[in-house]
């Protein structure tokens, strides 16, 4: 399930976050999933494993105890399970099913045929799935922090270009803008955000808390 | 050439030399071949990163223009290697790292495991701690991390890592796991439909790109290494080491850039 026309694609930065275990959980599942559908930024992040190693390869060494290779030597031939390996299903790429447990996403209505599926909200930051039908806007919103948000299905438009399957949407907290699914088939989004977005008009900002957006 | 498995270090430092000895194009003249190498794996990672600001997203997105033809095959190499890439195919094989991984990986190989397990280990460890662990903690990570190794080694393709690479990144989200009591969320898993069978030229391409980059990490100032040090093995986050130095997040991410520029320029110096 990969994609070739994805125009949008990870920033160095938070990619090398991503390879080295830095990146907060939400934003991870998100650059896991835009992994899983871009061929390209799936070798950039293989290339910055290698410098990784090279790093670790050079590093300082600390000797380890005896015990310890006994031990692991113990548990070679021991039987064990296979952690899940979740697939890709429907729109949804594998680290989105990992998240969801390989459930379908449980929708929350928010208006106007907008739904959303929380995957993740903590002190970490959130992560969601987010349903747009053709045409139809996501309420305005500035934000404070880094916000990704990747296309599964469909595609949307803002003041920043035109976002179909595949791509990434990198927001820091200046940005202000106005995503619009396209007409026709519904926008699905996975969007993960560290901080409780701010909503610009009145009605929205007051629903905040409800749909903890 | 598997050699002496008992010494971790002197064989370390035997295959060094036995690399730098047997592989002439790493310190030679530039060779008629290698200025088709356009293509450098690592150009990517140390090109500098696209900007942040959404603005930059218009920018590539109108340049792009319609979406091309599709060209790659499905399933991504990190580095694109033709015949002529491979400059001294007949004076390497791949490094002992790789042929003891694909003993495990094939044959189930304990002796093989433990060869690994000597070499990475320390290293491991060393990394570890360096997060912050203490000893005990970090042999608890050691062990989950070598563990993993033994058990996901069918998902070991020497064309597309190296064994460091591969346990790296297991590494990395072992220690997140470990931690952090959550499942790190990786991308899915490609698919190889039959047992791969490792090409020779792609596998030894691949450890030349590295030893390339090997070289360039060297020759970095101490105040690179360090922050190269502190991206790819810190525990910190990027607004956390902001925090512990006292300098603002722009500083260290345009010192980490500054770095990784150096290591491009010193690879395009070690193969002109």
């Amino acid at each position: 399930m990969s994609t070739n026309s994805i125009t949008h694609h990870v920033s160095d930065d938070v990619l090398l976050a991503y390879v080295s275990g830095h990146l907060p959980q939400p934003y991870a599942v998100v650059i896991a999933s835009h992994l899983s559908l871009c061929d390209d930024c799936r070798a950039r992040s293989e290339a910055h494993a290698h410098a990784g190693g090279v790093v670790m390869e050079t590093g300082a060494v600390s000797d380890v105890s005896a015990a310890l290779k006994s031990r692991l030597f113990d548990e070679l031939d021991a039987v064990f399970e296979q952690e899940p390996e979740y697939e890709a299903n429907g729109p949804y790429p594998a680290p989105v099913m990992a998240a969801l447990g390989g459930a379908q996403p449980r929708w929350k209505h928010m208006g106007l045929g907008t739904k959303q599926a929380i995957l993740q909200h903590d002190k970490a930051g959130s992560v969601r799935l987010l349903y747009i039908p053709g045409g139809m806007a996501v309420p305005d919103h500035g934000h404070n922090g880094l916000e990704l948000t990747l296309v599964l299905q469909g595609a949307f438009r803002d003041e920043t270009g035109r976002y179909g399957v595949g791509d990434l949407e990198t927001a820091d907290g200046s940005l202000e803008h106005t995503p619009i699914a396209e007409p026709g088939e519904a926008c699905i989004c996975l969007a993960a955000t560290d901080a409780q977005l701010r909503f610009l008009s009145l009605v929205p900002r007051l629903l905040q808390p409800i749909f903890q957006i | 050439m598997i050699t002496n498995r008992t010494d971790r270090r002197g064989d370390t430092e035997k295959s060094k030399k036995v690399k730098t000895e047997s592989d002439p194009s790493l310190d030679g003249p530039r060779k008629p071949d290698m200025l088709t190498q356009d293509h450098h794996m690592f150009a990517s990672v140390l090109e500098p990163a696209p900007s942040f600001e959404a603005g930059a997203c218009v920018v590539s997105l109108e340049k792009t223009g319609p979406s091309r033809p599709q060209r790659r095959s499905t399933r991504p190499r990190i580095c694109a290697k033709g015949p002529t890439d491979v400059t001294s195919p007949s004076t390497d094989s791949p490094s002992d790292q790789t042929q003891w991984m694909l003993k495990v990986r094939d044959q189930r190989d304990k002796a093989a495991f433990s060869a690994l397990f000597d070499h990475f280990a320390p290293r491991l460890k060393g990394m570890v701690m360096r997060s912050g662990a203490s000893s005990a903690q970090a042999e608890d990570v050691v062990q989950e991390v070598m563990l993993k190794v033994w058990r996901k080694a069918h998902l070991f393709d020497p064309e597309r890592a190296q064994v460091s690479a591969w346990i790296y990144q297991i590494a990395r989200n072992q220690q997140t796991d470990h931690f952090r009591k959550n499942a790190r969320p990786v991308p899915e898993a490609l698919k190889t439909p039959e047992p791969p069978e490792p090409d020779a030229s792609h596998v030894i391409g691949l450890e030349q790109e590295v030893q390339h980059l090997k070289r360039a990490m060297a020759a970095l100032s101490p105040d690179q290494r360090q922050m190269v040090e502190q991206a790819y093995m810190g525990e910190l986050s990027h607004s956390e080491i902001s925090e512990a130095t006292g300098l603002p997040l722009g500083t260290i991410k345009s010192r980490i850039r500054l770095a990784l520029e150096k290591l491009r320029h010193e690879m395009k110096g070690a193969r002109s």
